[in-house]
């Protein structure tokens, strides 16, 4: 028993409702067939095919289709492949007929049209021809036809204009020559036949091409799996992913993806998250962490309880974001949108002046012919396509790229604005430094080791709640030291902790507090001093009131994060660092990754300000921070980069969100930027450039000077070409490869 | 006399393509309910120009059958809406105009044409 939810078209009162319900429930394995008027839908159950219920509400007079809530790519694919082969198929049957016209003709073997047999021959290739028109050609007067009763002109007016004024001509020279001078008196049924062939053909190939555009999203799609391991009941089943519930608990073995968001509740693994993140090392996750849709479980078996499903998986929502994203067009494009919306009739306005002007004032013998040639060229070779086309396919391939090493890029005027950003403000905690507070130092003195130190410390700051005590247990925990029993635990707020270890009085915590002790802290006082100068916090141990040695922690520089600011000031960024820290930790951080200009204590809630002063002082600013503290600030930028947030990808605010919390990200972002909307000019320069020059050389400008008269054939040869090209510099961008 | 009659048709030829491409309309289908079907087929959107109230959400139920991949998107931008068409299926789109006006919907390449005119 499936349920099937089909989409009712033509629908137009409640009796329709009646009609289908009852032609739906008439098919055999139908239970039940529920139409929802205002949705125009219908749910049937049953055992039954969806192709039988569509077929049988057609023969009620009704339109359906299948609603899917994830769209099949292969069914895409296979419908793709079935277009392209009708468009070969096309070509080459209009090929078949011009053709050999074509060779025949420039051979000199085709019968003159004076007499009467070769009358009658032509008569037979003009209606071969015309069958080539109907068959090859019919998609174009058809889309030319009905866009004309809506008010409309096309590509496909173009090329029915053309080719339809080329056989038209040429049926009127043979059935009445009396009505054309004689010097006129030329068939173009080769031109029009081999034009619907070179047009077919470069459809096709474009098709081709723009198959490798989208490689990226079907990547994407490629990682949901398709089945999951369910336990219902305490047994083990695989279910489609649709059918997976929410807090329903799921296993992974080694080695299988992951299929929906979820929390582990059993069970370790090491986990691949590369393919979302761009983040090369597994990630090491245990019972409570998060797991995402589309990941790969490296190592172990884990029990996971599932928490986002269907549209809400980190996964769905990257691919809906890419998808939405690739739509999208920046400013640059709409340019040549706003040419293209008014291109076709005035091309068609073009087409009649050439020919008014070349039968006005063309050479008296000639007129005639090289009116309806020129007409016929001009309408041929003009290509509004390439120039639709220019700027959305340059986006797709390279938001599509960019979300191939983890960069989500939000919309084309994001992309745009990036490329030109003269200031990059890098927010401290967890862009340029880890953001969560590590061991990084631990010097001893009196033949303590650093792991007995760190153990001690750890022992003592297991009951407490600071994050610097937290670093320190975290620490612990990672070396898998088994912490000791504190005993008369006490915390000393702002300063330290104190207890009791295996009967041993121990002190934890801040020179202060060593001092209100009287403990002698002289020996470690200079090491001391270097480390805060290093924005680290030392920490005093004292045991039995001696001194042993330091721990100290710190909010640790991200590996790269040097390489990465050193990227950022190669391609010529001013960077800045912004904070709410105090100015020397601030200016500490800085030295050390290569930082200029530091912006220190910094409410949260002024960095919105710092930015808007920058800008106002002439700065295009992109600003780096975690999205949720820094939103204000990343939604003033020119550009928002949300950095280091891992698959969660609902962040508002951000422009660019990068999964890995590598800064080297925004130095790709930016880079994949330039290079798309260099892309996108190339394109837009070119289309421009063909058609602005194309059509006066078409319209036969050349001619008077030079003698140079376009063939139509040569025109429709280029205009198939001039779109295979635009997709073909596109696709260029899948060659750009991060370095970060 | 030829050169007459050839420039006399050319001239109304334009006058025709300018008034019938950019100065006249098709004619407005009113909005019954909340949902209309638009096909999109043959390089046009059927119905192509759709007129519908101010501050009402309506469900546009798109229905591409033509294969060309000029279809595959469309683009409401003044809605910041541009969206895959999957060939064969419905696709649903849900607009709540607030302010009257003409809204054009299009293809990437503005080859395929329809406008909302919300009164």
């Amino acid at each position: 028993m499936a349920t099937i939810r089909l989409s009712i078209s033509g629908m137009s009162c409640a009796g329709c409702v009646t009609s289908i319900e009852d032609a739906l429930n008439s098919v055999e394995g139908v239970t039940s067939a529920i139409i929802n008027f205002a949705e125009h839908t219908a749910t049937v159950e049953g055992n039954v095919d969806s192709k039988t219920l569509v077929d049988q509400v057609a023969s009620a007079g009704y339109g359906a289709a299948e609603l899917n809530d994830l769209e099949d790519e292969a069914e895409k694919d296979a419908a793709e492949m079935v277009y392209y082969r009708s468009l070969l198929k096309k070509a080459w049957i209009a090929a078949l007929v011009g053709f050999p016209q074509f060779v025949l003709g420039m051979a000199g073997l085709l019968p003159a049209i004076e007499d009467d047999i070769g009358r009658q021959l032509w008569f037979g290739i003009g209606v071969a021809t015309l069958f080539v028109l109907v068959y090859s050609g019919g998609h174009f007067f058809t889309g030319a036809w009905k866009a004309a009763r809506n008010h409309n002109a096309n590509m496909d007016t173009l090329i029915a204009l053309g080719t339809g004024t080329a056989w038209l001509y040429s049926m009127v020279i043979i059935v009445v020559p009396d009505w054309v001078p004689a010097m006129a008196q030329y068939a173009y049924f080769e031109a029009a036949a081999i034009i619907i062939a070179l047009i077919n053909l470069g459809a096709a190939l474009e098709m081709r091409a723009r198959g490798k555009t989208s490689e990226a999203i079907k990547r994407l799609i490629g990682l949901q799996p398709k089945t999951a391991s369910v336990i219902r009941n305490g047994v083990e089943q695989d279910v489609v992913i649709e059918e997976v519930g929410l807090d329903e608990t799921l296993r992974v073995r080694p080695g299988e993806r992951i299929a929906v968001d979820g929390l582990i509740i059993e069970g370790q693994s090491s986990i691949d998250e590369s393919m979302l993140t761009g983040e090369p090392i597994p990630v090491q996750k245990q019972a409570g962490d998060e797991v995402v849709a589309g990941t790969i479980n490296k190592t172990g078996s884990f029990l996971f309880q599932a928490k986002r499903i269907g549209k809400d998986t980190a996964l769905a929502q990257i691919i809906e974001m890419v998808r939405t994203a690739q739509s999208s067009k920046p400013a640059i494009g709409r340019l040549a949108d706003k040419v293209s919306s008014i291109f076709v009739p005035s091309v068609m306005i073009i087409a009649v002046l050439t020919f008014l002007a070349w039968f006005n004032f063309g050479p008296v013998e000639q007129s005639t012919t090289l009116a309806i040639v020129t007409t016929m060229t001009v309408l041929i070779i003009a290509c509004p396509c390439a120039l639709g086309l220019a700027t959305p396919i340059s986006i797709m391939v390279g938001i599509g790229k960019a979300a191939e090493f983890g960069t989500l890029i939000r919309n084309g005027d994001a992309l745009q604005k990036a490329g030109k950003l003269t200031t990059i403000i890098l927010d401290k905690t967890g862009t340029v430094t880890e953001g969560r507070p590590s061991v990084t130092e631990i010097v001893t003195v009196d033949g303590w080791s650093d792991d007995k130190l760190l153990l001690w410390a750890a022992s003592l700051e297991q009951g407490s709640e600071h994050p610097l005590a937290e670093a320190i247990v975290n620490t612990a925990r990672e070396k898998h030291f088994t912490l000791f029993n504190v005993e008369n635990f006490n915390a000393i707020a702002g300063h330290g902790v104190e207890a009791t270890i295996e009967k041993q009085t121990v002190l934890l915590g801040n020179h202060k507090l060593m001092q209100d002790r009287d403990i002698d802290t002289s020996t470690m006082h200079e090491i001391a001093t270097n480390l805060t100068q290093k924005a680290q916090t030392p920490m005093f141990m004292a045991v039995n009131k001696r001194i042993v040695g330091i721990i100290s922690v710190a909010d640790a520089i991200k590996q790269d994060s040097k390489a990465a600011i050193k990227r950022l000031h190669d391609i010529g960024l001013k960077v800045v660092l912004l904070t709410g820290d105090n100015q020397a930790t601030a200016k500490a951080v800085a030295s050390q990754v290569g930082i200029d200009e530091v912006i220190a204590e910094v409410l949260p809630e002024d960095k919105a300000d710092k930015v808007a002063s920058l800008q106002q002082q002439g700065e295009r600013v992109g600003m780096v921070g975690d999205g949720i503290n820094d939103a204000p600030a990343l939604a003033r930028a020119d550009v928002g980069f949300a950095i280091g947030t891992g698959t969660d990808v609902a962040i508002e605010s951000a422009d660019i969100t990068l999964m890995r919390g590598s800064l080297h990200g925004v130095v790709d972002a930016i880079n994949i930027s330039k290079a798309t909307v260099r892309n996108i000019k190339q394109n837009l320069f070119g289309a421009f450039i063909y058609n602005t020059l194309g059509i006066p050389v078409a319209a036969g400008v050349l001619f008077p000077m030079l003698g140079i008269l376009l063939n139509p054939m040569i025109a429709g040869g280029a205009m198939a070409m001039s779109s295979v090209t635009v997709v073909s510099n596109a696709n260029r961008l899948r060659l750009f490869k991060p370095r970060g | 006399m030829d050169n007459l009659i050839a420039n006399l048709l050319g001239t109304v030829v334009i006058a025709l393509i300018i008034w019938w491409f950019w100065y006249s309309k098709p004619e407005a289908k009113k909005l019954k309910d909340s949902v209309i079907d638009i096909l999109v087929d043959n390089g046009v959107y059927e119905p192509s120009r759709i007129e519908i109230e101010v501050g009402k959400k309506i469900s546009l139920r798109f229905l591409r059958k033509d294969a060309s991949p000029c279809a595959e998107k469309v683009v409401f931008e003044d809605f910041d809406i541009s969206t895959d068409l999957p060939l064969n299926e419905i696709k649903d789109i849900e607009i709540t105009p607030d302010k009257p006006g003409e809204y054009r919907f299009t293809c990437q390449m503005q080859m395929y044409q329809g406008s909302l005119v919300v009164k």
